[in-house]
């Protein structure tokens, strides 16, 4: 009888790992299919059917990153002798690069919405990391009344659709001029990711036991120091993983960034979509760009791994 | 979680006391949420109250309760919400279903379950843009990989009205699972197995032992899961939006910001938030009182 059970055990076994193979791989196919299509030439992208096998090349990176228009006529051989060699991929398009009066290459947008991003999401990451850490602090150490309710009210900000905030706050940056402005959007941001911040690091500070600043106290520390040198190193990784969460979200948010940011302070979200609308779809260059997007995420979310699940449930589980 | 050190100690009294540290630790953050949260949120009741249109330089008039008036009798705002309705039902429906179902695939000992677990969670990480953008692509009726793998021919995912509700939420299943699954797997790893010995001793059936063991463990975060993604579900603007300009997909959210946005009718838009959220904040308080529940076990 035991040993029945544990042959029919095998094979049940047996099965749900092939079930979780298979699985996985069909839930790969759409991330493998962006990344094979920043490889493949131009004409392979929509084909029917599908090109599964092809010989990869960089050509959608070099057009994601400059500005080019269709050639008339050949290009002169010289000219195409002393190109570089990303530059020569282009003529071989029958296009040319634009290029500025001293004879640079004009950069298409991407590069600046790509730093746009960057500089949004880092300093928003920064400014609700660090007055969470402090405000998760206070309320895991000290008495405060009403606590639940402030702590809900706190969750509660980043529960709101991000459409219902940008109605006023579109109206509000209007009037003092921060529409398409980075700082308008890292305040949006901050508050957006505050909520989330000081409910994750209440749960990694509430796990530091408190007898480590008690003995810091008797040793003559002030309540201050005892943070500094205590409680911010003992929480080094919480706070590491609560930045990493803030910077994807950050990162990722397009609702916001669509209703506030037309140009100047566009960030990649926004403008990833509207390369759609111009003239025919080059979905080799957008995949392109989409590839060096994922590329941070894809990074963080092997990092964070272990601590994901604390993430997404804002911290109320621990495992 | 409510004891403090003794602030009568020594140590405690040199530097800042307790209380102020605590108000200069917690004071700014709500002060910041104050001001950029709900100040505006005040602004925009006050707006919710006239027919002021950001567009134009005609100052706003006061309409008393007309905007929410003329929005409760606006079939088009009726047909939004029962389309963020059925939206919430089939995406949270899916989810439940694929991911409690992946859960207890991977319950067991699986040879690089951390490898398929990380591999499962990238899709919920990526921005909703970007998803569905290339899922228009695997979508499109002529070349996508979709209609080629399932021999559906040109069949219209996103373009047909009555299909194209269907295909995003395919799409935000696909995205979201992995979130019911993390939770579910830790409802069911933390579930203790000398339960399912006893009920193996006592020769208790698979449905029995799933049904009065599994289940009724699962739950707690099952349910948070739940009610999380139904919240999501309710506010979704990005992915449908960029997948679809349909009126049969036209959210609830993707409504107001036409109205906000496009239409600048900006005192009946800031109705209607109002009305989104109340109903945003009731989901949350449920919410919350799941989520305390869950850390206090």
């Amino acid at each position: 009888m035991a040993a029945v059970q544990s042959i029919r055990q095998k094979v049940v076994n047996r099965a749900a790992v092939a079930v979780v193979v298979l699985l996985t791989l069909v839930y790969l196919v759409p991330i493998y299919w962006i990344t094979s299509t920043a490889f493949k030439p131009r004409s392979l992208a929509t084909t029917v059917p599908p090109t599964v096998l092809f010989e990869p090349e960089v050509t959608a990176f070099i057009k994601l990153f400059t500005k080019r228009v269709q050639m008339i006529g050949k290009v002169n051989p010289e000219v195409y002798d002393k190109a570089p060699w990303w530059e020569k991929r282009i003529y071989d398009l029958g296009e040319r690069i634009i290029k500025d009066s001293s004879g640079n290459s004009e950069p298409s947008a991407y590069p600046s919405r790509f730093l746009n991003s960057l500089i949004v999401a880092v300093s928003s990451t920064i400014l609700a990391v660090a007055m969470g850490t402090l405000t998760a602090y206070g309320f895991s150490r000290f008495r405060m009344p009403g606590e639940q309710d402030w702590l809900f009210f706190i969750l509660s900000t980043r529960m709101l659709p991000p459409v219902v905030v940008a109605i006023p706050m579109f109206l509000m940056y209007r009037a003092v001029g921060l529409v398409d402005t980075h700082v308008g959007l890292i305040i949006l941001y901050t508050a957006f990711n505050l909520s989330f911040s000081v409910w994750l690091m209440k749960g990694f500070i509430d796990e530091i036991p408190k007898e480590y600043e008690e003995a810091a106290l008797v040793d003559g520390y002030t309540r201050m120091e005892a943070f500094f040198r205590i409680v911010l190193p003992q929480s080094a990784t919480g706070i590491a993983a609560t930045a990493v969460f803030c910077f994807i979200t950050a990162w990722n948010e397009y609702a916001f960034a669509l209703m506030m940011t037309n140009r100047r302070a566009q960030t990649a979200p926004p403008y990833i979509p509207s390369q759609l609308g111009s003239g025919i779809t080059d979905w080799t260059a957008i995949a392109a760009g989409t590839l060096l997007f994922l590329l941070p995420v894809a990074i963080f979310t092997f990092l964070l791994r272990r601590h994901l699940l604390r993430g997404v449930t804002f911290g109320a589980i621990r495992k | 979680m409510f004891s403090t050190l003794d602030s009568r100690s020594p140590a405690a009294r040199r530097g800042l006391s307790d209380l102020s540290i605590r108000n200069l630790f917690i004071i700014p953050t709500i002060a910041f949420l104050i001001v950029f949260n709900i100040f505006p949120l005040i602004y925009s009741l006050g707006y919710s109250f006239t027919d002021f249109r950001a567009s134009s330089n005609v100052p706003a008039a006061f309409v008393g309760l007309q905007n929410y008036r003329d929005l409760l009798a606006d079939d088009h705002v009726w047909n939004n919400f029962s389309v963020t309705a059925l939206y919430v039902l089939l995406s949270v429906g899916g989810q439940v279903l694929l991911g409690f179902g992946v859960a207890l695939l991977l319950n067991r000992r699986i040879p690089f379950k951390g490898l398929f677990t990380t591999l499962l969670l990238v899709p919920m990480m990526m921005s909703p843009v970007v998803v569905g953008l290339f899922w228009q692509l695997l979508y499109s009726p002529s070349w996508g990989i979709i209609n080629y793998a399932l021999g559906l021919g040109d069949f219209a995912w996103l373009s047909d009205p009555d299909v194209a509700l269907y295909a995003i939420a395919i799409t935000d299943i696909w995205m979201w699972s992995p979130f019911v699954m993390l939770l579910c797997l830790a409802g069911l790893s933390a579930i203790p197995q000398h339960l399912y010995e006893a009920a193996a001793i006592d020769r208790a059936g698979r449905w029995f032992t799933f049904t009065r063991i599994t289940l009724p463990l699962v739950a707690p975060l099952l349910l948070i899961a739940v009610i999380f993604r139904t919240m999501e579900a309710f506010k979704t603007f990005d992915l449908a939006f960029i997948m679809s300009s349909q009126e049969t997909t036209e959210l609830i959210a993707i409504r107001l910001y036409r109205l906000a946005f496009q239409e600048w009718q900006t005192g009946p838009s800031c109705a209607l938030a109002y009305m989104v959220l109340i109903m945003v904040l009731a989901i949350t308080n449920i919410y919350v009182k799941y989520l305390n529940r869950a850390r206090d076990r």
